[in-house]
């Protein structure tokens, strides 16, 4: 099986190229964090960045993200810090089981990145895909704004 | 007591919630604890018979029974850590924080000094499993008592130590102070070089929800950071050095038998191994991708009977009732009055049938096991709500005594009742056995909503007779295979016959958040609504009329005030209400809908609910369960079922079978009332309860159209 090198939050990998990039991170680095939820990328669980955008690590495979910066939940806290995207998550406990979270938290990201101060409606639209079965919508909502503010007076 | 107060006060056991369950003695070695434990202090809480009577199950017809047994412990360490240990376990619901305010209120220690084992079969005491609502009103309790008394023995030792009268001795912030002479010490320090083992036989004397601190606030999830950064390891994220990852060769239809079986490809893959026993097939494999190629290469014949298809599902209901005794006791009737009598001379009749079908929890886990043999001794992580189930399985599957058998339950990524079983660890284990290496073995999506078990399917008939000024004289009730919780009506009905038909099911079923409270709630709800409007009632004014159980009222009066029920409300907009009460909680919800006369889509507007269940032991959390219950309710009210053929799901999948998303979201307020002076009731639950019988009455209000399916409109929103 051909090897491959991955730029997994700032790292090089080598991983096997004939597999689904949520495999690579889950077994073969062990970055439990990003979920397995339903494998056809209905759900969002397994949601990372691929050069700042989201995209659904269960159908994609590893040996098309070469060369690009992957980023997972694992790597948005600087050392100690949270991102205030985690942050908000806890502030507004806007989680129960959490399955979902690292999946969402991601999402958000992406949604950020692309759009600094989303409203509610844009949030509901962008995070169609990500389901929390736990039922904590309105407070993810609430969270990703929450967030919104603070990285704006963060200036991030 | 009237009847309404016993049924307040009284849980019964459900049937689905009965299928196994052990009355086991926990065999607590004191001396191999303190090896574990380290020194410090260990207060044990032995329950008491009565106390045993709901957790077990021994209230049940038939049960053992039951020896006394430990119901919860913790350990005062001398590093000033207090760890608690309990068979209880996490799967969203918040128990890990609002057990850790039960235990500082009555310890008198910061929540941050507190740890919890959960769930850990070796380590914890015995515990049936964690549904039913439970944990409040037994672990809480229980904790707090076990706390108290831990405290108590804190302040003796402080008070011989210092020659004093213990009386005056005040216990706060892990620390005994004596005011008077102004001298304290720490919790640690009391118990250094100490191996103190306490058992309490009595209840102490717990402090009133008025008088609480730690309670009644709205603690944080404890451990939110490992969630928020990826940190917590499910179930579906453990690993061992050199495990072997299985996937288990399913049948090719529901019922189907092995016929014949070529293993000969999928073992020329390196490292794979197979393995026959029975009718279980299964592959292990170093890597996942090696298992699934294993598993694709296996040749099996399957022998086929044909089956229930899901549009004769309700047919088939009402015609295969199962005769003799239901182990609730629901099967015999529960009367009083005569109905028949009633019905004749009534103003006015009322018939209905309401059909519920098959819905799937869809924890956004999925079952996941990983197992580890060491000579004749089994361990396994694995997500279930019944650990010691678990193990009574794996010790059954293996014929190995439960002692040889350790489950272990690691924070699970949800349940909702669908995790009594343990199918992937007698996978799992019997894969790990064969390859003397451990075995993970995950489901798939279409594994877990194929191979888990479902909410029951059901039929309801209600015969109800008026009388003209609005009182209900007459009340036939009769539940198919639904299940029996919250059968019973609040409603103040001279003559009633209530009776739960157990029948055969054409799929697995078994537990689900609520149980059959939802369809019991949905159909009673709503025909409240259909006897209200053919009496031309305001449906509130008609509930009220006939309602006297003031917690009851109390919520459809709260409810209805926030929600502005009697507004006038815009064309095309309906309003509608349900409610009532089911393991200790009593809830009222009032829905708003709009019908998109140029499309037909239904849009659900606004749910308001209001909910008591004693005192409120976290409030958040509680707001928090009361939001999640009523947006996974959602699912079932509107378009969640599961369409099954001929031994097949047709629906396996996230993008088949539809849960509820971002966009289906109401505005969602909640109203707690908070009632000090009652005990605190478990709230996961029956907050969902209201929500399908209000939505379908709001619909009618808004359409003229009665809907008495779950789910109500499965064509994507669009009324037909």
């Amino acid at each position: 099986m051909s090897r491959i090198r991955l730029n997994v939050n700032g790292n090089t990998h080598f991983a096997d190229a004939d597999t689904a990039l949520l495999s690579v991170l889950r077994d073969q680095l062990d970055l439990t964090g990003t979920k397995y939820g339903c494998g056809e990328g209905q759900c969002g669980a397994c949601t990372v960045l691929i050069d700042g955008r989201s995209q659904r690590s269960c159908i994609t495979r590893a040996s098309t993200v070469v060369g690009r910066q992957i980023t997972t939940i694992e790597g948005l806290a600087k050392a100690d810090r949270l991102h205030p995207l985690q942050q908000a998550f806890l502030d507004e406990q806007a989680m129960q089981c959490a399955y979902c979270t690292p999946g969402m938290i991601m999402s958000a990201m992406s949604l950020l990145n692309k759009k600094a101060n989303p409203s509610a409606t844009e949030i509901a639209d962008f995070m169609e895909g990500n389901v929390c079965r736990c039922g904590t919508y309105p407070r993810i909502v609430a969270a990703i704004q929450r967030a919104a503010k603070a990285m704006k007076e963060a200036g991030l | 007591m009237s009847a309404n107060e016993k049924l307040q006060t009284f849980i019964e056991p459900e049937r689905y919630e009965l299928t196994a369950a052990p009355a086991h003695r926990f065999e607590l070695d004191r001396r191999e604890f303190f090896k574990f434990l380290g020194g410090g202090m260990l207060v044990v809480c032995v329950l008491k018979d009565a106390c045993a009577f709901q957790e077990s199950g021994a209230g049940r017809p038939h049960a053992e029974p039951l020896p006394k047994e430990i119901g919860a412990w913790l350990h005062i360490g001398e590093n000033d850590v207090v760890t608690v240990y309990t068979g209880k376990v996490e799967v969203g619901q918040n128990i890990r924080s609002s057990l850790t305010q039960a235990v500082a209120e009555e310890l008198r220690v910061p929540t941050s000094k507190i740890q919890f084992v959960m769930g850990d079969t070796k380590l914890t005491p015995f515990d049936m499993g964690t549904f039913g609502s439970r944990t409040t009103p037994t672990m809480n309790l229980q904790l707090r008592k076990v706390s108290a008394a831990a405290r108590d023995l804190l302040i003796g030792l402080a008070a011989k130590q210092w020659q004093v009268d213990r009386q005056r001795l005040v216990a706060s912030v892990g620390t005994i102070t004596d005011p008077q002479s102004k001298r304290s010490i720490e919790y640690a320090a009391l118990v250094k070089g100490q191996q103190l083992t306490e058992t309490i036989p009595e209840v102490d004397p717990l402090s009133p929800a008025t008088e609480w601190t730690v309670q009644g606030k709205s603690l944080p999830k404890v451990d939110g950071r490992d969630f928020v950064t990826g940190k917590h390891r499910y179930p579906y994220d453990q690993t061992l050095p050199d495990m072997l990852h299985g996937k288990i060769l399913r049948p090719a239809s529901f019922g189907a038998t092995l016929a014949s079986l070529d293993t000969k490809d999928a073992e020329k893959i390196p490292g794979v191994i197979v393995v026959r026993d029975a009718n279980f097939v299964g592959v292990a494999a170093p890597t996942v991708e090696a298992a699934s190629r294993a598993l694709a290469a296996l040749k099996a014949g399957w022998k086929s009977e044909p089956q229930i298809s899901n549009n004769e599902l309700f047919d088939y209901l009402k015609k295969n009732e199962i005769g003799g005794e239901d182990p609730t006791g629901y099967a015999k009737q529960h009367e009083q009055g005569s109905v028949e009598k009633a019905l004749a001379s009534a103003d006015r009749r009322l018939q209905a049938t309401y059909t519920i079908n098959y819905i799937a929890h869809v924890p956004l886990e999925p079952r996941a096991t990983l197992a580890q043999w060491s000579g004749d001794e089994v361990t396994v992580w694995t997500g279930t709500q019944r650990p010691f189930g678990v193990r009574k399985e794996l010790a059954e599957a293996f014929r190995l005594s439960e002692d040889k058998v350790r489950v272990l339950m690691p924070d699970t990524g949800s349940a909702y009742g669908g995790k009594h079983t343990g199918e992937t660890a007698i996978e799992a284990a019997r894969l790990a056995r064969a390859a003397k290496k451990p075995v993970k073995l995950v489901w798939t999506r279409e594994e877990e909503f194929t191979w888990a078990y479902f909410r029951p399917a059901g039929v309801i008939d209600i015969t109800g007779g008026l009388h003209k000024d609005g009182a209900i004289v007459a009340w036939d009730f009769h539940n198919y295979n639904s299940g029996a919780a919250g059968i019973q009506t609040f409603y103040d009905i001279p003559n009633q016959r209530i009776l739960f038909h157990p029948t055969r099911s054409p799929l697995r079923q078994g537990s689900y958040r609520g149980l059959a409270a939802t369809a019991n709630h949905f159909a009673r709800e709503s025909f409240m609504d259909e006897l209200a409007h053919s009496l031309n009632m305001d449906p509130l004014e008609f509930r009220l009329k006939n309602l006297t159980n003031d917690r009851l009222r109390a919520v459809f009066e709260a409810a209805a005030r926030k929600f502005g029920w009697g507004q006038k409300k815009p064309a095309g907009h309906g309003v509608g209400m349900g409610g009532g009460f089911e393991k200790g909680g009593n809830v009222a919800t009032c829905v708003e809908v709009n019908l998109d006369k140029e499309t037909g889509d239904l849009h659900v507007l606004r749910v308001v609910t209001a909910f008591e269940c004693g005192a409120v032991v976290n409030p958040d959390n509680l707001r928090n369960q009361i939001e999640g219950a009523n947006i996974m309710g959602l699912g079932g009210a509107l378009f969640e079922a599961i369409q099954f053929q001929n031994g097949h799901i047709l629906n396996a999948r996230l993008s088949e079978y539809r849960v509820p998303r971002f966009s289906d979201v109401p505005l969602i307020e909640t109203v707690i009332l908070d009632r000090k002076d009652l005990p605190s009731a478990g709230a996961g639950e029956t907050p969902l309860v209201g929500l399908a019988p209000a939505i379908g009455n709001a619909i009618f209000d808004a359409t003229g159209v009665r809907r008495r399916t779950l789910p109500m409109i499965p064509n994507r929103l669009k009324m037909s």
